[in-house]
Protein backbone atom coordinates (compact mmCIF):
# COMPACT_ATOMS: atom_id res chain seq x y z
CA UNK A 1 0.00 0.00 0.00
CA UNK A 2 1.49 3.36 -1.02
CA UNK A 3 1.72 6.26 1.41
CA UNK A 4 0.49 8.66 -1.25
CA UNK A 5 -2.46 10.87 -0.62
CA UNK A 6 -5.54 9.32 -2.25
CA UNK A 7 -7.80 11.99 -3.66
CA UNK A 8 -10.76 12.26 -5.97
CA UNK A 9 -10.67 15.21 -8.36
CA UNK A 10 -13.58 16.30 -10.54
CA UNK A 11 -13.03 18.64 -13.45
CA UNK A 12 -14.52 20.05 -16.64
CA UNK A 13 -13.02 21.05 -19.98
CA UNK A 14 -12.69 17.61 -21.57
CA UNK A 15 -13.39 18.96 -25.05
CA UNK A 16 -9.97 18.30 -26.52
CA UNK A 17 -11.07 19.55 -29.95
CA UNK A 18 -9.55 22.09 -32.36
CA UNK A 19 -10.35 24.91 -29.95
CA UNK A 20 -9.71 22.85 -26.84
CA UNK A 21 -10.72 23.17 -23.23
CA UNK A 22 -7.88 22.75 -20.71
CA UNK A 23 -9.32 19.71 -18.89
CA UNK A 24 -7.27 16.95 -20.52
CA UNK A 25 -4.03 18.93 -20.04
CA UNK A 26 -4.95 19.60 -16.39
CA UNK A 27 -5.53 15.86 -15.83
CA UNK A 28 -2.17 15.04 -17.41
CA UNK A 29 -0.41 17.45 -15.05
CA UNK A 30 -2.17 16.03 -12.00
CA UNK A 31 -1.50 12.43 -13.03
CA UNK A 32 2.19 13.27 -13.57
CA UNK A 33 2.52 14.45 -9.95
CA UNK A 34 3.96 11.68 -7.82
CA UNK A 35 2.53 13.10 -4.58
CA UNK A 36 -1.03 11.93 -5.22
CA UNK A 37 -2.89 8.76 -5.98
CA UNK A 38 -5.83 10.20 -7.88
CA UNK A 39 -9.21 9.18 -9.15
CA UNK A 40 -10.33 11.59 -11.86
CA UNK A 41 -14.02 12.32 -12.36
CA UNK A 42 -14.80 14.06 -15.62
CA UNK A 43 -17.67 16.53 -15.82
CA UNK A 44 -18.83 17.04 -19.39
CA UNK A 45 -21.45 19.09 -21.18
CA UNK A 46 -21.52 17.06 -24.41
CA UNK A 47 -21.49 13.32 -25.10
CA UNK A 48 -18.71 13.67 -27.65
CA UNK A 49 -16.09 15.44 -25.57
CA UNK A 50 -12.98 13.37 -26.40
CA UNK A 51 -11.68 13.37 -22.81
CA UNK A 52 -14.59 11.11 -21.82
CA UNK A 53 -13.24 8.32 -24.02
CA UNK A 54 -9.46 8.88 -23.95
CA UNK A 55 -7.40 6.18 -22.25
CA UNK A 56 -5.86 7.20 -18.94
CA UNK A 57 -7.62 10.56 -18.61
CA UNK A 58 -10.81 10.14 -16.60
CA UNK A 59 -11.82 7.18 -14.43
CA UNK A 60 -15.48 8.06 -14.82
CA UNK A 61 -17.39 10.95 -16.39
CA UNK A 62 -20.75 12.49 -15.61
CA UNK A 63 -22.71 14.87 -17.77
CA UNK A 64 -23.59 18.17 -16.09
CA UNK A 65 -26.15 20.83 -17.10
CA UNK A 66 -25.12 23.75 -19.27
CA UNK A 67 -24.25 26.99 -17.43
CA UNK A 68 -27.44 28.57 -18.80
CA UNK A 69 -29.47 26.13 -16.64
CA UNK A 70 -28.25 28.05 -13.57
CA UNK A 71 -26.39 27.22 -10.39
CA UNK A 72 -29.27 25.35 -8.69
CA UNK A 73 -29.50 22.62 -11.30
CA UNK A 74 -25.70 22.39 -11.32
CA UNK A 75 -25.74 21.94 -7.54
CA UNK A 76 -28.37 19.21 -7.74
CA UNK A 77 -26.26 17.31 -10.24
CA UNK A 78 -23.05 17.82 -8.21
CA UNK A 79 -24.80 16.52 -5.07
CA UNK A 80 -25.71 13.34 -6.95
CA UNK A 81 -22.14 12.90 -8.26
CA UNK A 82 -20.60 13.68 -4.87
CA UNK A 83 -22.78 11.11 -3.15
CA UNK A 84 -21.32 8.46 -5.43
CA UNK A 85 -17.76 9.69 -5.80
CA UNK A 86 -16.87 11.70 -2.65
CA UNK A 87 -15.12 14.48 -4.52
CA UNK A 88 -12.17 16.05 -2.68
CA UNK A 89 -11.25 18.75 -5.21
CA UNK A 90 -13.26 20.32 -8.03
CA UNK A 91 -11.58 22.26 -10.87
CA UNK A 92 -13.80 24.15 -13.32
CA UNK A 93 -11.92 24.93 -16.52
CA UNK A 94 -14.28 27.11 -18.60
CA UNK A 95 -14.87 30.86 -18.39
CA UNK A 96 -18.60 30.53 -19.06
CA UNK A 97 -19.24 28.08 -16.21
CA UNK A 98 -17.04 29.77 -13.60
CA UNK A 99 -19.65 32.22 -12.37
CA UNK A 100 -21.99 29.38 -11.35
CA UNK A 101 -19.20 27.44 -9.66
CA UNK A 102 -17.97 30.54 -7.78
CA UNK A 103 -21.53 31.15 -6.60
CA UNK A 104 -21.69 27.57 -5.33
CA UNK A 105 -18.28 27.71 -3.60
CA UNK A 106 -19.70 28.06 -0.03
CA UNK A 107 -22.10 25.15 -0.65
CA UNK A 108 -19.30 23.05 -2.07
CA UNK A 109 -17.19 23.84 0.98
CA UNK A 110 -20.02 22.62 3.24
CA UNK A 111 -20.02 19.42 1.20
CA UNK A 112 -16.26 19.15 1.87
CA UNK A 113 -15.44 19.73 -1.80
CA UNK A 114 -12.35 21.91 -2.08
CA UNK A 115 -11.99 24.45 -4.85
CA UNK A 116 -9.40 27.08 -5.65
CA UNK A 117 -11.17 29.65 -7.80
CA UNK A 118 -11.06 33.44 -8.06
CA UNK A 119 -13.60 35.43 -6.08
CA UNK A 120 -16.50 37.10 -7.88
CA UNK A 121 -14.67 40.45 -7.53
CA UNK A 122 -11.49 39.05 -9.09
CA UNK A 123 -13.51 37.32 -11.79
CA UNK A 124 -15.34 40.51 -12.71
CA UNK A 125 -12.32 42.86 -12.51
CA UNK A 126 -10.63 41.12 -15.43
CA UNK A 127 -13.82 40.72 -17.47
CA UNK A 128 -13.43 42.11 -21.00
CA UNK A 129 -15.90 44.86 -20.19
CA UNK A 130 -13.94 46.00 -17.11
CA UNK A 131 -10.38 45.24 -18.24
CA UNK A 132 -9.58 48.79 -19.38
CA UNK A 133 -10.64 50.34 -16.08
CA UNK A 134 -8.87 47.63 -14.10
CA UNK A 135 -5.61 48.08 -16.01
CA UNK A 136 -5.70 51.87 -15.81
CA UNK A 137 -6.27 51.69 -12.05
CA UNK A 138 -3.26 49.40 -11.65
CA UNK A 139 -0.98 51.15 -14.17
CA UNK A 140 -0.95 48.28 -16.65
CA UNK A 141 -0.83 49.10 -20.36
CA UNK A 142 -4.11 48.29 -22.10
CA UNK A 143 -5.59 49.16 -25.51
CA UNK A 144 -8.31 51.80 -25.45
CA UNK A 145 -11.77 50.38 -26.02
CA UNK A 146 -15.47 51.23 -26.36
CA UNK A 147 -18.37 48.97 -25.44
CA UNK A 148 -21.21 49.05 -27.97
CA UNK A 149 -24.72 47.64 -27.78
CA UNK A 150 -25.93 48.32 -31.34
CA UNK A 151 -24.43 48.46 -34.79
CA UNK A 152 -25.51 52.12 -35.00
CA UNK A 153 -23.00 52.95 -32.27
CA UNK A 154 -20.10 51.55 -34.31
CA UNK A 155 -19.14 54.63 -36.37
CA UNK A 156 -18.84 56.79 -33.26
CA UNK A 157 -16.84 54.14 -31.43
CA UNK A 158 -14.62 53.54 -34.45
CA UNK A 159 -13.93 57.27 -34.73
CA UNK A 160 -11.94 57.08 -31.50
CA UNK A 161 -9.36 54.80 -33.09
CA UNK A 162 -7.55 54.54 -36.41
CA UNK A 163 -8.13 51.53 -38.59
CA UNK A 164 -7.36 48.71 -38.24
CA UNK A 165 -9.33 48.16 -35.07
CA UNK A 166 -10.43 45.04 -33.25
CA UNK A 167 -14.06 43.98 -32.77
CA UNK A 168 -14.42 41.48 -29.94
CA UNK A 169 -17.17 39.19 -28.72
CA UNK A 170 -18.39 39.20 -25.12
CA UNK A 171 -16.77 35.85 -24.27
CA UNK A 172 -14.66 34.72 -27.20
CA UNK A 173 -13.57 35.60 -30.73
CA UNK A 174 -12.23 38.78 -32.24
CA UNK A 175 -11.80 40.23 -35.73
CA UNK A 176 -9.26 42.75 -36.95
CA UNK A 177 -11.19 45.17 -39.18
CA UNK A 178 -9.78 47.57 -41.78
CA UNK A 179 -13.05 49.39 -42.62
CA UNK A 180 -16.38 50.29 -41.05
CA UNK A 181 -18.07 47.70 -43.32
CA UNK A 182 -15.82 44.96 -41.97
CA UNK A 183 -16.50 46.12 -38.42
CA UNK A 184 -20.28 46.01 -39.02
CA UNK A 185 -20.01 42.50 -40.45
CA UNK A 186 -17.92 41.38 -37.46
CA UNK A 187 -20.44 43.00 -35.08
CA UNK A 188 -23.35 40.98 -36.49
CA UNK A 189 -21.37 37.74 -36.50
CA UNK A 190 -20.17 38.15 -32.91
CA UNK A 191 -23.55 39.33 -31.66
CA UNK A 192 -25.22 36.24 -33.16
CA UNK A 193 -22.69 33.96 -31.50
CA UNK A 194 -22.04 35.51 -28.11
CA UNK A 195 -24.67 38.20 -27.61
CA UNK A 196 -24.19 41.80 -26.53
CA UNK A 197 -22.26 43.90 -25.77
CA UNK A 198 -19.51 43.99 -28.37
CA UNK A 199 -16.14 45.55 -27.60
CA UNK A 200 -14.37 47.80 -30.11
CA UNK A 201 -10.70 48.00 -29.28
CA UNK A 202 -7.62 49.85 -30.46
CA UNK A 203 -5.32 47.63 -32.56
CA UNK A 204 -1.88 47.06 -31.03
CA UNK A 205 0.85 45.85 -33.35
CA UNK A 206 3.26 43.43 -31.74
CA UNK A 207 3.97 39.86 -30.75
CA UNK A 208 1.35 37.95 -28.80
CA UNK A 209 2.76 36.38 -25.66
CA UNK A 210 0.66 34.43 -23.17
CA UNK A 211 1.54 33.82 -19.55
CA UNK A 212 0.09 30.90 -17.55
CA UNK A 213 0.10 31.84 -13.89
CA UNK A 214 -1.07 30.55 -10.53
CA UNK A 215 -1.85 32.83 -7.59
CA UNK A 216 -2.24 31.68 -3.99
CA UNK A 217 -5.03 34.13 -3.16
CA UNK A 218 -2.79 36.14 -0.83
CA UNK A 219 -0.98 38.10 -3.52
CA UNK A 220 1.80 35.58 -4.11
CA UNK A 221 2.60 34.09 -7.49
CA UNK A 222 3.32 30.39 -7.19
CA UNK A 223 4.17 30.05 -10.87
CA UNK A 224 4.28 32.15 -14.04
CA UNK A 225 5.48 30.88 -17.40
CA UNK A 226 5.46 32.94 -20.60
CA UNK A 227 4.80 31.24 -23.93
CA UNK A 228 4.88 32.42 -27.52
CA UNK A 229 2.63 30.73 -30.03
CA UNK A 230 4.64 29.24 -32.87
CA UNK A 231 1.71 27.97 -34.89
CA UNK A 232 -1.75 29.50 -34.73
CA UNK A 233 -4.99 27.95 -35.97
CA UNK A 234 -7.60 29.91 -37.88
CA UNK A 235 -9.39 30.32 -34.53
CA UNK A 236 -6.30 32.00 -33.11
CA UNK A 237 -5.46 29.02 -30.90
CA UNK A 238 -1.92 27.87 -30.29
CA UNK A 239 -1.11 24.61 -32.08
CA UNK A 240 2.55 24.89 -31.04
CA UNK A 241 4.32 27.17 -28.59
CA UNK A 242 7.59 27.69 -26.77
CA UNK A 243 8.47 28.85 -23.26
CA UNK A 244 10.30 32.17 -23.07
CA UNK A 245 12.76 33.78 -20.73
CA UNK A 246 11.44 37.24 -19.98
CA UNK A 247 11.78 38.61 -16.49
CA UNK A 248 9.66 41.66 -17.42
CA UNK A 249 6.67 39.48 -18.30
CA UNK A 250 7.06 37.38 -15.17
CA UNK A 251 7.19 40.56 -13.10
CA UNK A 252 4.03 41.75 -14.89
CA UNK A 253 2.27 38.49 -13.97
CA UNK A 254 3.39 38.91 -10.36
CA UNK A 255 2.14 42.52 -10.36
CA UNK A 256 -1.23 41.35 -11.72
CA UNK A 257 -1.56 38.64 -9.09
CA UNK A 258 -0.51 41.04 -6.32
CA UNK A 259 -2.96 43.71 -7.51
CA UNK A 260 -5.87 41.24 -7.53
CA UNK A 261 -4.78 38.72 -4.85
CA UNK A 262 -5.62 36.28 -7.64
CA UNK A 263 -6.73 32.90 -6.41
CA UNK A 264 -6.23 30.02 -8.84
CA UNK A 265 -4.97 29.66 -12.36
CA UNK A 266 -5.14 32.32 -15.02
CA UNK A 267 -3.80 33.18 -18.44
CA UNK A 268 -2.60 36.65 -19.32
CA UNK A 269 -2.90 37.40 -23.03
CA UNK A 270 -0.40 40.14 -23.82
CA UNK A 271 0.65 42.00 -26.94
CA UNK A 272 4.27 43.06 -26.68
CA UNK A 273 5.15 45.93 -29.03
CA UNK A 274 8.43 46.00 -30.91
CA UNK A 275 9.77 48.52 -28.40
CA UNK A 276 9.01 46.05 -25.61
CA UNK A 277 5.81 47.45 -24.05
CA UNK A 278 3.39 44.69 -22.90
CA UNK A 279 -0.32 45.50 -23.35
CA UNK A 280 -3.01 43.47 -21.59
CA UNK A 281 -5.34 42.08 -24.24
CA UNK A 282 -7.30 39.69 -22.02
CA UNK A 283 -7.07 37.83 -18.75
CA UNK A 284 -8.64 34.37 -18.77
CA UNK A 285 -9.78 33.31 -15.29
CA UNK A 286 -8.61 29.69 -15.60
CA UNK A 287 -5.73 27.63 -16.91
CA UNK A 288 -5.14 27.77 -20.68
CA UNK A 289 -5.42 24.66 -22.89
CA UNK A 290 -1.59 24.68 -23.22
CA UNK A 291 -1.12 24.33 -19.44
CA UNK A 292 0.70 21.00 -19.83
CA UNK A 293 3.66 23.03 -21.18
CA UNK A 294 4.16 24.36 -17.63
CA UNK A 295 4.52 20.74 -16.48
CA UNK A 296 7.05 20.07 -19.24
CA UNK A 297 8.95 23.21 -18.29
CA UNK A 298 9.23 22.15 -14.65
CA UNK A 299 6.40 24.00 -12.90
CA UNK A 300 3.40 21.70 -12.57
CA UNK A 301 0.68 24.32 -12.16
CA UNK A 302 -2.31 21.90 -12.16
CA UNK A 303 -0.76 19.79 -9.36
CA UNK A 304 0.15 22.96 -7.44
CA UNK A 305 -3.47 24.14 -7.69
CA UNK A 306 -4.70 20.84 -6.23
CA UNK A 307 -2.29 21.26 -3.29
CA UNK A 308 -3.47 24.84 -2.72
CA UNK A 309 -7.09 23.66 -2.84
CA UNK A 310 -6.29 21.09 -0.16
CA UNK A 311 -4.90 23.83 2.06
CA UNK A 312 -1.18 23.27 1.60
CA UNK A 313 1.16 26.26 1.83
CA UNK A 314 3.37 26.34 -1.25
CA UNK A 315 6.65 28.08 -1.93
CA UNK A 316 6.76 29.77 -5.34
CA UNK A 317 8.57 27.91 -8.11
CA UNK A 318 11.84 29.64 -9.00
CA UNK A 319 13.11 28.03 -12.20
CA UNK A 320 11.77 26.57 -15.40
CA UNK A 321 13.15 25.37 -18.72
CA UNK A 322 13.26 27.98 -21.48
CA UNK A 323 12.77 26.73 -25.04
CA UNK A 324 10.43 23.88 -24.05
CA UNK A 325 8.05 23.47 -26.94
CA UNK A 326 4.64 21.88 -27.26
CA UNK A 327 3.13 20.68 -30.51
CA UNK A 328 -0.53 19.76 -30.39
CA UNK A 329 -1.88 16.99 -32.56
CA UNK A 330 -5.18 15.43 -33.45
CA UNK A 331 -5.88 11.72 -33.17
CA UNK A 332 -8.82 9.65 -34.31
CA UNK A 333 -9.98 7.42 -31.48
CA UNK A 334 -12.06 4.39 -32.27
CA UNK A 335 -14.82 3.58 -29.81
CA UNK A 336 -17.86 1.34 -29.96
CA UNK A 337 -21.16 3.08 -30.52
CA UNK A 338 -22.43 1.43 -27.31
CA UNK A 339 -20.01 3.54 -25.26
CA UNK A 340 -21.38 6.71 -26.81
CA UNK A 341 -24.98 5.51 -26.54
CA UNK A 342 -24.50 4.59 -22.90
CA UNK A 343 -23.09 8.00 -22.04
CA UNK A 344 -25.78 9.81 -24.04
CA UNK A 345 -28.60 7.83 -22.47
CA UNK A 346 -27.47 7.73 -18.84
CA UNK A 347 -25.28 10.85 -18.57
CA UNK A 348 -22.42 8.81 -17.12
CA UNK A 349 -20.12 6.05 -18.29
CA UNK B 1 27.99 45.81 -30.75
CA UNK B 2 27.34 42.43 -29.16
CA UNK B 3 25.06 39.50 -29.75
CA UNK B 4 22.50 39.26 -26.93
CA UNK B 5 24.04 37.09 -24.25
CA UNK B 6 21.02 34.79 -23.94
CA UNK B 7 20.80 33.85 -27.63
CA UNK B 8 21.16 30.10 -27.97
CA UNK B 9 23.09 28.89 -31.02
CA UNK B 10 23.36 25.23 -31.95
CA UNK B 11 26.32 23.72 -33.81
CA UNK B 12 24.14 23.46 -36.89
CA UNK B 13 23.54 27.22 -36.87
CA UNK B 14 20.03 27.26 -35.40
CA UNK B 15 19.42 30.45 -33.39
CA UNK B 16 16.79 30.76 -30.68
CA UNK B 17 15.95 34.04 -28.99
CA UNK B 18 14.51 32.98 -25.59
CA UNK B 19 13.08 36.44 -24.94
CA UNK B 20 10.62 36.49 -27.82
CA UNK B 21 10.71 32.91 -29.16
CA UNK B 22 12.07 33.87 -32.59
CA UNK B 23 14.20 31.22 -34.25
CA UNK B 24 16.43 31.33 -37.33
CA UNK B 25 18.49 28.98 -39.45
CA UNK B 26 21.87 30.21 -40.62
CA UNK B 27 24.32 28.95 -43.21
CA UNK B 28 27.94 28.00 -42.47
CA UNK B 29 29.40 31.51 -42.90
CA UNK B 30 26.65 33.10 -40.80
CA UNK B 31 27.18 30.45 -38.12
CA UNK B 32 30.90 31.32 -38.03
CA UNK B 33 30.12 35.04 -37.75
CA UNK B 34 27.68 34.39 -34.92
CA UNK B 35 30.22 32.25 -33.15
CA UNK B 36 32.80 35.07 -33.46
CA UNK B 37 30.27 37.61 -32.19
CA UNK B 38 29.66 35.36 -29.17
CA UNK B 39 33.41 35.53 -28.53
CA UNK B 40 33.09 39.37 -28.51
CA UNK B 41 35.12 39.80 -31.71
CA UNK B 42 34.80 43.20 -33.43
CA UNK B 43 33.91 43.55 -37.16
CA UNK B 44 37.56 43.84 -38.24
CA UNK B 45 38.47 40.66 -36.38
CA UNK B 46 35.45 38.89 -37.87
CA UNK B 47 36.34 39.97 -41.42
CA UNK B 48 39.92 38.76 -40.91
CA UNK B 49 38.76 35.38 -39.63
CA UNK B 50 36.30 34.89 -42.51
CA UNK B 51 38.91 35.91 -45.12
CA UNK B 52 41.32 33.38 -43.67
CA UNK B 53 38.76 30.59 -43.75
CA UNK B 54 36.85 31.23 -46.98
CA UNK B 55 37.88 32.06 -50.53
CA UNK B 56 36.12 35.42 -50.78
CA UNK B 57 36.92 38.99 -51.92
CA UNK B 58 37.54 41.52 -49.13
CA UNK B 59 34.95 43.90 -50.62
CA UNK B 60 32.35 41.11 -50.63
CA UNK B 61 32.83 40.16 -47.00
CA UNK B 62 32.77 43.85 -45.97
CA UNK B 63 29.44 44.39 -47.69
CA UNK B 64 27.95 41.07 -46.61
CA UNK B 65 29.02 41.48 -42.99
CA UNK B 66 27.44 44.94 -42.77
CA UNK B 67 24.22 43.55 -44.21
CA UNK B 68 24.23 40.56 -41.90
CA UNK B 69 24.86 42.66 -38.79
CA UNK B 70 21.98 44.90 -39.84
CA UNK B 71 19.81 41.81 -40.25
CA UNK B 72 20.71 40.72 -36.72
CA UNK B 73 19.79 44.18 -35.42
CA UNK B 74 16.51 44.17 -37.39
CA UNK B 75 15.63 40.89 -35.68
CA UNK B 76 16.44 42.19 -32.20
CA UNK B 77 19.35 39.86 -31.69
CA UNK B 78 21.97 42.47 -30.80
CA UNK B 79 22.52 44.12 -27.45
CA UNK B 80 20.61 47.37 -27.16
CA UNK B 81 17.69 46.19 -29.32
CA UNK B 82 14.54 46.00 -27.29
CA UNK B 83 13.02 42.68 -28.33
Amino acid sequence: MSGKKRITIALTGLNAVDSPGPGVAVVRGIRDCKDFDVRIIGLSYESLEPGIYMEGITDKTYQIPYPSAGSESLLTRLEYIHEKEHIDVLIPNFDAELYNFIKLAPKLKEMNIHTFMPTIEQFEARDKINLFTFCKKNNFLVPRDRTVYSVAELPAAAAHFNYPLVVKGKYYDAAVCQTLEQAQKAFHKLEAKWGLPIIVQEFILGTEINVAALGDGKGNTISAIPMRKLFITDKGKAWAGVTLEDSKLIKLARDFIKATNWRGGCELELMVTNDGRPYFMEVNPRFPAWIYLTVGAGQNQPAALVKLALGEELEPFTTYAVGKTFIRYSWDMIIDIEQFQHFSAFGEN
Amino acid sequence: MKLLSNIAVSESGYLFNPTNGDSFSSNAVATDIISLLKQDKNPDEIKKAILEKYDVEKSTIERDLDEFLQELRDNYLMDGDVR
